[in-house]
């Protein structure tokens, strides 16, 4: 019973991708997932869709335009300034309200705390299947979207299928997916529809927000080059070594677990499965094992280099270049070759 | 005297995923001799309640959804201090996605509000095994809850007012959030530490009642939406990950010196991909 589409679902159609916009800024998931969705949206032979939410003023007409960019052919906008800062309880009525209105099949959302927290509440209240933290999305053979997801940590995978209930929700972590070129050309149609909600209505309020640029969060995800660290470092002042090269390469530098738990660096720094998700041009790992967990966190970077002193190291399983020796050696060897090659450039252009 | 919150606290008995491994041929988890723990993220649900009980007084009542075995969870939140343990457990239950767990869930919180309304409901942010995020806020919608996930503190709570203030966790920045109890909240990790039970209340764990509620103690209204059955997800096939096909190529230098090691790493990633250059910006120091 659970396996048959219902009569009255089949009429559920197009691919949905919300656009996360806040404070004016649209989180570059939702381009990543609108990429992702056009690939769905071609087997399935339907459109695609962004979804904006957000008071007009602030960025909802340049989301728009970039949503038609990032190829969707059609854009739901909710303009009010209700929902100027995320709260669940607009959010969560604009979202269901356009979904039972326009039907759509599938529904994307970027698996950020925004988009975490909207899902949830947005699956429930329409009742239906919701798969967090997609890894690969497809159409399968019935037309269903085939959802795969790690497991136990990412050894193995799962494909999780919703047959019977529409829209067939997932989420997806930044930087899982790779984002497309936009298409500065391309525009569509915009269908607008009003929340219908008085801020007497929404109970909670939000008192202030404090950016963590005043709190220096390392912006890990999008960096183009991150140095990390493992306890192959040892002791925590040696973290100055990964410090010292992210510096001259302008990079990010970020860590394994343990060293978050031990307290070495703080928590916005680790990478992996509980901790961010990077997809760099290139990832220097310097000690660090390549556990299952730290693996399906970075292995979506376009050039791995690891250093270990353990020829079998996992790591060097999915690395693309590996150096055997002591990371205490290595890194400053790095750092100084680094620093001169680089001003060799310089002075040569 | 003023009343204390009336609190309710989720948790969820998991397979200490460190001890996990998988079956190399079949491809299955090998469960067998796992130690199972309750999962780390709720208890920093767990410990803000308690505090909040320290603070206001209260009662703290810990619910997991399992089987039998999942008693041992509870008996561990007793021992760190929980005032009370329910463990709903019945065949219907089993299979759930997170959309019936939340139904669940919600049918035994609801029969608790009843019994004496409830102010509070705590989970942790995720679990280490289902790793979804999806029941708090499930459960939040379906009672009706204001929901607070996320959270990382909670600077104040105003029982006469019925208001409570949280920062809660965004992109980009802290949010501090007002909203009316009762809410639900999901603890971020690291927020606050375990306490070490006292000695009585260990002692107490070991024998104390677990109350145990079936689907139709629980009061739950239809069957059809718990467990298997009430699930809309399903899942189609577990498979291992593609290992990479080629092993990482090593960097060699003749005299084998870091130096020598180093300047080659970076010739070879440089072949690679030459616009590296471009987006190699030092932090400008007098060079
Ligand atoms: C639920 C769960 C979630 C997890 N999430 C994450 C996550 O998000 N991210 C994460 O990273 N981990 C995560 N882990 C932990 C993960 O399983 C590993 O324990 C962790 O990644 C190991 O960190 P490491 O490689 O730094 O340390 P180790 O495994 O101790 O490895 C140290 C490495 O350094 C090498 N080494 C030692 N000395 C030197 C030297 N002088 N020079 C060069 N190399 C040296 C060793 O050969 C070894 O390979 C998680 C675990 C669990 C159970
Ligand atoms: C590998 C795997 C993948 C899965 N993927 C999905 C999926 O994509 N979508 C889906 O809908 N279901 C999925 N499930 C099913 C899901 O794990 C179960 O529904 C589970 O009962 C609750 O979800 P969770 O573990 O993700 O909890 P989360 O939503 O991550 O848990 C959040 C909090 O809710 C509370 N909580 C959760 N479960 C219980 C419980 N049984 N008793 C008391 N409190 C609890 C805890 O406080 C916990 O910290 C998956 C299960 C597995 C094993």
């Amino acid at each position: 019973k659970t396996t048959e589409l219902p009569e009255h679902l089949k009429a559920y159609k197009n691919v949905w991708v919300f656009v996360e916009l806040e404070h004016g800024r649209v989180h570059p998931v939702s381009w990543e997932l609108l990429t992702e969705g056009r690939k769905l949206a071609d087997a399935l032979g339907v459109d695609l869709c962004g979804v904006v939410l957000g008071p007009k003023a602030e960025g909802t007409d340049q989301a728009i335009a970039e949503a038609f960019h990032y190829s969707a052919n059609r854009v739901y906008a909710v303009e009010d300034p209700l929902l100027a800062e995320y709260r669940n309880e607009p959010y969560t009525k604009a979202m269901t309200d356009l979904v039972n209105k326009h039907k759509p099949e599938i529904l994307m959302l970027g698996a950020t705390t925004l988009g975490r927290d909207l899902a949830g509440a947005v699956a429930t209240t329409l009742q239906t299947g919701l798969t967090a933290d997609c890894t690969e999305l497809a159409i399968d053979a019935d037309k269903s979207l085939a959802a795969t997801r790690p497991t136990f940590g990412g050894s193995l995978l799962c494909t999780i299928m919703t047959r019977a209930a529409r829209p067939q929700m997932s989420t997806v972590r930044p930087r899982v997916m790779a984002m497309g070129d936009p298409d500065r050309s391309r525009s569509g149609e915009v269908v607008r529809e009003s929340l219908g909600m008085v801020e007497d209505e929404i109970v909670t309020k939000v008192l202030d927000f404090i950016p963590d640029s005043d709190t220096n969060q390392a912006q890990l995800a999008y960096a183009d080059i991150v140095v990390a660290g493992g306890m192959g470092l040892q002791r925590p002042e040696n973290i100055q070594l990964v410090i010292d090269l992210a510096q001259v390469l302008g990079a990010e530098y970020g860590c394994s677990r343990p060293l978050v738990q031990k307290g070495w660096m703080t928590a916005d720094r680790q990478i992996g499965q509980t901790g961010k998700t990077i997809r760099p041009r290139l990832y220097i790992a310097a000690g660090i094992s390549g556990a299952i967990q730290h693996r399906v966190g970075s292995e979506g970077a376009d050039q791995i280099l690891a250093i270990n002193s353990d020829p079998n190291a996992p790591i060097f399983d999915f690395a693309h270049h590996g150096i055997i020796g002591d990371a205490l050696e290595i890194l400053p060897a790095l750092t100084e070759a680094f620093r001169k090659r680089l001003s060799v450039d310089r002075l040569a252009g | 005297m003023s009343q204390g919150p009336n609190m309710v606290v989720c948790i969820k008995q998991v397979p200490d995923s460190a001890q996990i491994s998988v079956h190399p041929v079949t491809n299955t988890i090998m469960r067998q001799g796992v130690p199972t723990i309750i999962n780390p993220y709720d208890l920093f649900a767990l410990e803000a309640a308690l505090r909040l009980r320290d603070q206001l007084g209260g009662k703290v009542t810990v619910l997991t959804m399992g089987p039998p075995m999942a008693v041992s969870a509870l008996r561990k939140a007793l021992g760190h201090g929980a005032d009370e343990a329910i463990l709903l457990s019945d065949r219907f239950f089993a299979g759930a996605d997170t959309l019936a767990t939340s139904y669940a869930l919600t049918s035994a919180i609801q029969k608790l509000d009843s019994q004496h309304p409830v102010d509070l409901v705590f989970t942790g942010k995720q679990t280490i095994d289902g790793d979804t995020a999806q029941v708090g806020p499930g459960i939040a919608r379906r009672m009706g809850l204001n929901q607070l996930t996320y959270v990382s503190a909670i600077p104040s709570i105003d029982l006469e007012a019925r208001e409570i203030c949280v920062h809660r966790r965004a992109e980009g920045g802290v949010q501090v959030l007002k909203t009316k109890l009762p809410c639900l909240i999901t603890m971020l990790e690291a927020s606050n530490e375990m306490r070490r039970g006292s000695l009585p209340d260990v002692l107490r764990s070991e024998r104390a009642e677990i109350i145990t509620w079936n689907a139709e103690a629980a009061g739950v209204e239809d069957l059809g939406k718990c467990g298997m059955k009430g699930s809309p997800t399903k899942v189609s096939k577990v498979f291992a990950p593609q290992p990479r096909a080629e092993k990482a190529k090593m960097i060699k230098a003749d005299d084998g010196s870091p130096a020598s090691l180093a300047t080659a790493a970076i010739e070879t990633m440089l072949a690679e991909d030459a616009g590296l250059l471009k987006v190699m910006a030092p932090q400008s120091t007098s060079a």
